[in-house]
């Protein structure tokens, strides 16, 4: 076991260093210009000449490149954002509470309700059920993540009026004092129900948007994989032996089944991140999404390049933690 | 080549005495799969889909009532009515005119991708499968590094170093998903190459490059079609994506993401302009999801059997 933790501590470590690799090249090799890139859209001939001198863009590749890994590894250096001059990795953590509050949110609804309903789906494998879910999830991969996020926002702003149509907070409502950034658990902390009802309302539809997008994938997987394991024979014995169905369904079934659907889910934080910056973009959500979509219309390079090294190492981290798992949920793997 | 896919397309076409023409081997596996798909509910939904799909998009102008491009700023924002059947946008144009031309548009964009990333995964994943040693170890760890990137986002960093617009997208798309289709097509051949035709021809003194396109390649054409047909509803989703944060399309192009981004700014007073862009971007990739999925499970015996309800229906 701990062999194949350092085994695979050694290829993230590996994979990491490969990322730099890559964003370097991305960042330094395609542009034409990468001084005018980093130096941004406005930015006169003095301007970029000056930018090239201080990141050392006059240097050799390799010299370059040193220099661009050790910035991020000796001080976190991201680079700096031209729209508002400050470090990017500032401006992550101004703008991280926000989308983590959120993507947080998502997952709690969807992962359980994917589990649950992909459970009994499976369980019912009958000829309807099975086709309905499949044509939900079918349905729920298709449309585009922000479709979904207009239609919610007519029916429930426009229509129903029930929800806010974006923001974090109501105009009128004063923000608790932060401790996490996360506006529920501040409110919550703060004991201020005012403001954790209207942070709550704000963030419903944001939520449910992401949280649909998410259940499609998780129950479509987890109906699959828990019929793999249904007709198995231990589960059959186990029945026999005179367990009741649902003590079955727990001790047995789900914990087989689990393992592919924890992957499912690991891998589904790639789409994920990419749904949060849409989301975020139409329910004027103030995260990373929005910040990120704010430089690319404002051709401000460094905060991109930032947001996808941060944001891949945070994939990577996550699905690194995702097949440790497995060894939580079967003891037999030995690599 | 007597490849699977092939022969189904010529069952389509071709009449009894084009039939008896071909060998039998060539058009029995075909056939069987043919009457597989049309017994599958997934697939008659995808096939029916895609063939008006794909109609639309061959006969875009003849079908589109007003010009896509026609600006007329006196018919601003008409809801849908018989003149107009999915309104008309901000600059009067008829909405439903560019949703029949985007049509074009995402199906290109999507073969592109596809064409891009497959050639690239493809001859990758044959001569990391077919050389082995340290080609294989080096190809295999830069896609781990690649796979490591969640592809909507080195796609985003790619188009923005490369600057805005639908070219540099597809390329950025395809450059992020290569790794994919070397996995796929690395295993097949590691599968393949051990099999005893590819062995007996080699015995018979087949080279290398023999071997590769009449043995192995043509097995390893069903499941890398699965995976392409699987994958076109996601390029088309993720070029759509880019497009709505500002990266693919650039105005007039009637691109369906970039008309629902840039029609969200009507959406409570006009919400036809972004919303019917949005539906044709769903149906699409729903069409290529249901055929992806029923191919997949059509093509792998181990899953036909399983949960058979949509095929018993």
């Amino acid at each position: 076991m701990t062999r194949y933790v350092v085994r695979r501590l050694v290829s993230l470590v590996f994979v990491l260093w490969g990322m730099t690799l890559v964003t370097f090249a991305v960042s330094h090799v395609i542009p034409a210009d990468p001084a005018a890139a980093a130096a941004g859209f406005n930015a006169g001939a003095e301007q970029i000449a000056q930018y090239r001198r201080e990141l050392g863009l006059d240097r050799p590749l390799y010299e370059q490149y040193v220099r661009y890994v050790g910035g991020i590894v000796l001080h976190g250096d991201l680079g700096r954002s031209v729209l508002d001059d400050r470090p990017v990795v500032q401006d992550m953590l101004t703008f991280l509470p926000a989308s983590v509050e959120l993507a947080a949110a998502a997952f709690l609804l969807s992962v359980p309700l994917g589990i649950v309903f992909g459970t009994f789906t499976a369980v019912r494998a009958g000829r309807l059920s099975d086709a309905l879910t499949r044509a939900f999830a079918i349905f729920g991969v298709s449309i585009p993540v922000f479709i979904l996020a207009l239609l919610l926002q007519l029916v429930f702003y426009r229509d129903l009026r029930w929800l806010p149509a974006g923001g974090r907070l109501g105009v009128d409502v004063a923000p608790p004092h932060p401790v996490t950034g996360l506006l529920l658990v501040d409110s919550l902390l703060a004991a201020d129900w005012n403001a954790f009802a209207s942070a709550l309302r704000h963030i419903a539809l944001p939520a449910i948007t992401l949280a649909i997008a998410n259940l499609a994938v998780i129950t479509r997987m987890t109906r699959s994989s828990i019929l793999e394991v249904l007709w198995t024979d231990y589960v059959r014995t186990a029945r026999a032996k005179g367990l009741s169905a649902l003590r079955v369904l727990r001790t047995h079934v789900l914990k087989n089944a689990m393992p592919p659907v924890i992957t499912v889910i690991g891998l589904q934080v790639a789409a994920l991140i990419a749904y949060v910056f849409l989301v975020e973009v139409i329910f004027s959500w103030p995260g990373i999404g929005s910040y990120a979509v704010r430089a690319i219309l404002g051709l401000d390079f460094e905060p991109i390049m930032g947001i996808t090294l941060l944001f891949s190492a945070l994939y990577l981290l996550v699905n690194f933690l995702v097949d440790l798992t497995y060894l939580v949920f079967d003891p037999r793997i030995e690599y | 080549m007597s490849a699977v896919p092939r022969s189904e397309s010529e069952t389509l076409r071709g009449g009894p005495a084009a039939r008896r023409a071909r060998p039998r081997a060539a058009s029995a596996p075909g056939r069987l799969l043919w009457r597989r798909l049309t017994a599958n509910v997934g697939a008659i939904i995808g096939l029916v889909l895609l063939a008006a799909i794909l109609l639309i998009a061959l006969l875009a102008p003849l079908l589109t009532p007003y010009s896509p491009y026609a600006i007329t700023v006196q018919q601003q924002f008409r809801p849908p009515s018989s003149q107009h059947l999915m309104g008309t946008d901000d600059l009067g144009r008829d909405v439903g005119s560019r949703v029949i031309a985007g049509t074009r548009i995402s199906l290109m964009v999507a073969s592109l991708v596809l064409l891009l990333a497959g050639g690239i995964g493809v001859v990758l994943g044959i001569v990391s499968g077919y050389r082995g040693g340290v080609v294989d170890e080096a190809i295999m760890r830069a896609s781990d590094i690649f796979l490591a990137f969640p592809s909507f986002l080195l796609a985003m960093a790619i188009v923005a170093a490369l600057g805005p617009g639908l070219t540099n997208a597809v390329l950025a798309i395809g450059l992020a998903w290569w790794p994919r289709y070397a996995r796929l097509m690395r295993g097949q051949v590691l599968r393949l190459r051990q099999v005893l035709y590819a062995e007996s021809a080699r015995a018979l003194g087949a080279g290398d490059a023999r071997i590769l396109v009449r043995h192995i390649l043509p097995n390893c054409l069903a499941p890398l079609i699965v995976q392409l047909t699987m994958d076109a509803g996601g390029a088309i989703l993720i070029t759509a994506s880019l497009s709505f944060v500002g990266l693919g399309a650039r105005p007039p192009m009637p691109e369906w993401g970039f008309m629902t981004a840039l029609g969200r700014q009507f959406l409570l007073t006009a919400w036809w302009v972004p919303i019917f862009p949005g539906l044709a971007i769903s149906l699409t990739v729903a069409a290529f999801m249901f055929m992806g999925d029923a191919l997949r499970d059509l093509m792998d015996p181990a899953l036909r059997n399983v949960g058979g309800g949509w095929s018993a229906a």
